[in-house]
């Protein structure tokens, strides 16, 4: 082993020096430009982070293909839904003429909409891929009021950084940043291939984001909260999904 | 010719032992070994992804109500897939695809460790690109030709690499990995949105998640033939050569 030459020793040294204030420089820039996922904590946080980061970075205001009406999947498979609450078998009943899907956290106005309040609001529809985790994949139009006008609508704060949704599905809530929140193709969806959405694929009300995985396209929506931080819902790491094991941000 | 080899090179190595280089460069054992641990963690986290839809489709879209390219005879990890077993293995898919992107930022952080230094140290076209006369089918049919008839091994092999082993590590290097990043990038939602081509030119996410699969295939089969080929010429040696780039010249002989 060579003797280290006090020359080596000071490049070293500053090197050293270099990168770790470039890390410590990195992470404020990240943190101030909302580049670390809530779920940064978890045991593979370094993964996720550099995946997020990167992918907000390079995806901020991309669009999700959308398709050409002859790629529409001719039998769309429903996954199967978990335990639904007793609340949603009422309102199933009554035709879910009684739904609600309530805003509120930080918004000028909190918001209790009906599906015909949703339904008289903006329009927008696209034939998107919905994605599953596990591999599987089909193509359908995906019918519903764009969730950045409801938003707008209740008055979102400029503070807010994350919009929670939650569901009759007890054991399944989950976030998005502002940029999928205020993404045009994300919907409050209420229609599916020309008609309502039927109940086996969320319907009445479901979330659709298109570039994200299927399960942050939660069915069964009862209430929208926004807010500037993540502590307080749940464990804190942004949605039911950490809790269980899976990544918070699901674009890959 | 085996036997009547000018030992040129060693002797000179013998005559002047501050001439003698390491087998391998530093740089080239480092990224080495990261390599194979991001791999196989790879290999392990991607076969149980599979498990959770062991069915593979051809174009954009592929679920349990289309026909499927091919399937795997295995149970599934999802109760929704039918696999013709009676039971559902448990799910694994959570920490499988967390520690499956974890290792492939590893993999293309290593990577790319590798490739800057090689190309700024001559690596691949020193040790890797075929020599200006064999950069052509003959010479690789005569190499293949050799092992075939188990020859005496060629003394210059000792030191380098013969032309079907430049071949196939340049064609790992630059056609495989690069191809498992693109196919494994082409599956993410986000990153489609971004980069629509990288998925269509591929015939879609289906076909992008297929191709995935055969490609990990293909690095799985050179894996068990490099370990092959390592075993059969020299264990411990080329193990040691790998990992502190020493090579004993009485075992040169």
């Amino acid at each position: 082993m060579k003797p280290i030459s006090r020359r080596k020793l000071i490049t070293t040294g500053l090197a050293a020096a270099a990168g770790l204030s470039g890390l410590a420089a990195a992470d404020q820039i990240a943190r101030r430009y909302g580049l670390i996922p809530p779920d940064s904590g978890c045991d593979f946080g370094a993964g996720e982070t550099l995946t997020y980061a990167v992918q907000r970075l390079l995806t901020r205001h991309s669009l999700a293909r959308e398709f050409p009406r002859s790629m529409m999947s001719k039998m769309p498979f429903a996954n199967e839904v978990g335990p639904l609450d007793a609340a949603f078998h009422q309102l199933q009943a009554g035709g879910f003429s009684n739904w609600r899907l309530k805003v509120d956290g930080l918004v000028a106005h909190p918001l209790s909409l009906s599906m015909a309040d949703l339904r008289s609001m903006s329009m927008r529809n696209h034939i998107t891929e919905v994605s599953c985790e596990e591999g599987w994949s089909y193509i359908a139009e995906w019918i519903g009021t764009p969730l950045s006008d409801v938003l707008r609508e209740a008055g979102a704060s400029p503070q807010a950084r994350y919009v929670v949704y939650f569901s009759h599905q007890s054991d399944w809530w989950e976030s998005m940043d502002m940029a999928d929140a205020l993404h045009p193709q994300t919907l409050l969806t209420w229609g599916m291939n020309d008609g309502d959405l039927p109940v086996g694929f969320g319907g009445p009300l479901r979330m659709r984001l298109t570039r994200q995985l299927g399960y942050k396209s939660v069915k069964y929506l009862t209430r929208l909260t926004v807010t500037d931080s993540m502590k307080g819902f749940g464990k804190g790491l942004g949605s039911a999904s950490p809790e269980a094991g899976y990544a918070w941000y699901a674009g890959i | 010719m085996a036997g009547t080899v000018a030992p040129t090179k060693l002797q000179a190595s013998i005559a002047s032992p501050a001439a003698k280089a390491p087998r391998h460069a530093g740089f080239v054992r480092f990224t080495h070994w990261l390599t194979l641990v991001c791999f196989l963690l790879l290999l392990v986290t991607g076969i149980e992804i599979v498990i959770s839809h062991p069915r593979f489709y051809w174009g954009e879209t592929g679920n349990v109500n289309m026909a499927p390219l091919f399937s795997l005879h295995i149970p599934a990890s999802r109760n929704t897939v039918p696999t013709g077993y009676g039971y559902v293995m448990p799910d694994q898919n959570g920490w499988s695809r967390a520690l499956h992107f974890e290792s492939a930022w590893a993999l293309v952080i290593v990577g790319a460790i590798y490739l800057i230094a090689g190309f700024w140290t001559g690596h691949f076209r020193r040790n890797l690109l075929p020599e200006r006369g064999s950069r052509n089918l003959g010479a690789h049919l005569a190499r293949f030709g050799a092992y075939m008839r188990r020859g005496p091994r060629n003394q210059d092999e000792l030191d380098s690499y013969n032309v079907l082993q430049r071949t196939t590590y340049l064609s790992v290097i630059f056609i495989l990995f690069p191809m498992i990043i693109w196919t494994g990038l082409a599956m993410s939602t986000a990153f489609d949105s971004a980069f629509p081509f990288a998925v269509d030119a591929l015939g879609g996410r289906q076909s992008a998640r297929t191709l995935h699969f055969f490609i990990s295939g293909a690095l799985v089969l050179f894996l068990i033939v490099h370990v092959i080929m390592v075993a059969v010429s020299g264990f411990w040696r080329r193990m040691r050569a790998m990992i502190t780039g020493g090579v004993r010249l009485k075992e040169q002989q």
